[in-house]
């Protein structure tokens, strides 16, 4: 709305620190909490589970003394494209998932998604998951929900949505308060509040007083499948080349953007 | 009988049948026009009584505001339909002769339970609404999308939508989508319609949705 209210435009993204992420999960768990993702049955059948967070191993391949692993937070990368143009978006039949150009959010709007899931198979970093079953909460737990994310139901697509309520509700304070911006610590997502190693930044790309303002600028800052144009705005950051490497499909002879 | 004294006596009864055939017709049209419009409005809509009968005139004249009752709480969010914290000063014991106040302090302040108020405006569950926004930053009065209630006599009676388990006042009372004021009717193109001519935006989804 803010084009009327003449708002600079935000962009919020991320910058996830692959040198100090240990790998921990604490993200993946408080994600789920936070947004009322249920528990499965089985949980070792990926094929099933629901992770809007998920935490990835990456190896280098090579044999003591060179092997290193790095851990890699995956949430939905909120993709820009070409002005909005994000892979999930532009193939939606039902606009059941839309680009917020005031804040760079891509949306999911559970109740006018139909479960045909292209948008699952346009997404090239795995985001989104599909609701096989209701969700089943263990006796007793549905009365802890969090009841500022609305759950869905079978036959939906979901996906991490930068905890786009936590920024409904630090509005909500500031209009109470007769503000009308709000600071960077009072929208954060749970990810990153829950990372122990501060591995997770969470900010508005646009505003040069917010830490991923700085952060993504540095040489050592990746995005995953860069060249394929989805413009993502959750950033990485590594030391390592390797990591940095394994960003992207690299062919042998070429180097590494960063 | 050969085939064509055949075909010409059918041909015959068919002429004689075209008027009645159209007065069914329309008799057909009447009543599937009252079903549609009268009838089926009728049964679609459970109606229900509030727990309680609750004045607000009586009310607004004893406490004088509506925030002692309808505040925002320190984050930022609305507290919505009351709580007996906000009763229990003034009706720990029965104070006037009303029925309704009797019920009110026997069955709900004596036994500490709440009352289980249903909520007019009650939107469905994937709905973001923001007080904040409207009440404190845009200025409005609550009347603009509430009407009359908060000044009534009574609570009016709530009627839900069997099918959706929705409140009426989503849709509207006229069953033909008329709306005279902003309070008539409260679906999604009526937030994006004020959305709209206030701010020349209509949103996009994440901004009414959760
Ligand atoms: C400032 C004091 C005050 C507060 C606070 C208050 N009431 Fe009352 N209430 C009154 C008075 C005065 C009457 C009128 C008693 C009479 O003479 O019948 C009344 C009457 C009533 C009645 C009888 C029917 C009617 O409305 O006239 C009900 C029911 C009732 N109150 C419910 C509530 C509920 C529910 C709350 C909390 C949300 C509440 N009251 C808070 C003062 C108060
Ligand atoms: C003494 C407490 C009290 C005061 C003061 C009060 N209300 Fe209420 N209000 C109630 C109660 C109790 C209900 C019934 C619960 C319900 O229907 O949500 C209610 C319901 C409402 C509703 C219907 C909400 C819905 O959609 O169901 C509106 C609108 C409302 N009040 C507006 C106002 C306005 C405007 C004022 C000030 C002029 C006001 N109220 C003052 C107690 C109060
Ligand atoms: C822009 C329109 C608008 C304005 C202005 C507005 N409301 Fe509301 N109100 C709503 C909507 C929509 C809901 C339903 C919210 C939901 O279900 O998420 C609601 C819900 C409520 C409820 C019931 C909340 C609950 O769930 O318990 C009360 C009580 C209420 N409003 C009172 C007020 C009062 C008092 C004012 C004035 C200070 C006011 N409203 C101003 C639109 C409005
Ligand atoms: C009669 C006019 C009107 C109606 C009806 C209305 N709104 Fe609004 N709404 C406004 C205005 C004015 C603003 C403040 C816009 C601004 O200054 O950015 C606003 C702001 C909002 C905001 C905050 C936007 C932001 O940028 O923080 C939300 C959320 C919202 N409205 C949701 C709703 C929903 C949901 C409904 C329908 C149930 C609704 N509104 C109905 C006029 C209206
Ligand atoms: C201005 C606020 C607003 C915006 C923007 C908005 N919605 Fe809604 N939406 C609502 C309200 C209020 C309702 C509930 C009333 C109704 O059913 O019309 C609703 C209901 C819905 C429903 C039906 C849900 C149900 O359970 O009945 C769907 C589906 C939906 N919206 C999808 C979307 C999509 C997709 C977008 C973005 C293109 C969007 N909405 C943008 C306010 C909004």
């Amino acid at each position: 709305m803010s084009k009327g209210s003449k708002h600079k435009v935000k962009k919020f993204g991320m910058v996830i620190d692959l040198d100090k992420c240990t790998g921990c999960g604490a993200c993946m768990v408080a994600c789920m909490s936070e947004n009322n993702v249920p528990f499965k049955e089985n949980e070792s059948k990926k094929l099933d589970s629901i992770t809007w967070m998920r935490v990835y191993k990456l190896e280098n391949g090579k044999s003591f003394p060179e092997a290193d692993i790095c851990f890699l937070p995956r949430p939905c990368m909120h993709c820009e494209g070409d002005r909005g143009h994000a892979p999930c978006v532009s193939v939606c039949p039902a606009i059941a998932t839309d680009y917020d150009h005031n804040t760079g959010i891509v949306s999911q709007i559970y109740t006018r998604c139909f479960g045909c899931r292209y948008c699952m198979a346009a997404c090239p970093y795995h985001a989104r998951y599909f609701n096989w079953r209701d969700p089943v909460w263990p006796e007793g737990m549905e009365k802890f929900l969090n009841p500022n994310v609305s759950p869905r139901m079978r036959g939906v697509v979901e996906k991490c949505s930068f905890c786009h309520h936590r920024y409904q509700l630090a509005l909500d304070k500031a209009y109470a308060e007769g503000r009308d911006k709000i600071e960077e610590d009072e929208y954060q997502t749970a990810c990153a509040h829950a990372c122990p190693a501060n591995a997770i930044t969470f900010g508005d790309l646009n505003n040069k007083k917010h830490s991923v303002y700085r952060l993504k600028k540095n040489p050592n800052t990746f995005r995953l499948l860069e060249r394929l144009g989805t413009n993502p705005k959750v950033y990485y950051h590594s030391s390592r080349e390797w990591v940095r490497r394994a960003g992207d499909n690299y062919l042998k002879h070429e180097a590494a953007k960063a | 009988m050969s085939e064509t004294q055949k075909v010409s006596a059918s041909d015959n009864k068919r002429k004689n049948t075209g008027g009645t055939t159209i007065l069914f017709f329309l008799i057909g049209v009447a009543i599937s026009l009252a079903v549609g419009w009268v009838i089926f409005p009728k049964l679609l809509y459970l109606k229900k009584s509030q727990p309680i009968d609750f004045s607000h005139a009586v009310h607004n004249e004893a406490v004088g505001d509506c925030d002692s009752c309808h505040f925002f709480r320190e984050d930022g969010t609305f507290s919505g339909s009351p709580t007996l914290a906000q009763c229990i000063d003034c009706h720990e014991d029965v104070q006037g002769d009303t029925e309704a106040e009797q019920i009110f302090v026997e069955e709900y302040i004596a036994q500490n339970k709440e009352v289980p108020w249903l909520i007019y405006s009650k939107q469905p569950d994937c709905v973001f609404f923001s007080h904040a926004a409207h009440v404190k930053k845009a200025e409005m009065s609550c009347e603009s999308c509430h009407g009359e209630i908060g000044t009534s006599e009574t609570l009016p009676i709530y009627e839900e939508n069997r099918i959706t388990g929705y409140s009426r006042n989503i849709w509207g009372k006229n069953i033909a989508g008329i709306k005279k004021h902003t309070w008539d009717r409260m679906k999604m193109d009526d937030c994006g319609e004020c959305h709209e001519e206030e701010t020349g935006d209509k949103g996009s989804c994440f901004q009414c949705h959760k």
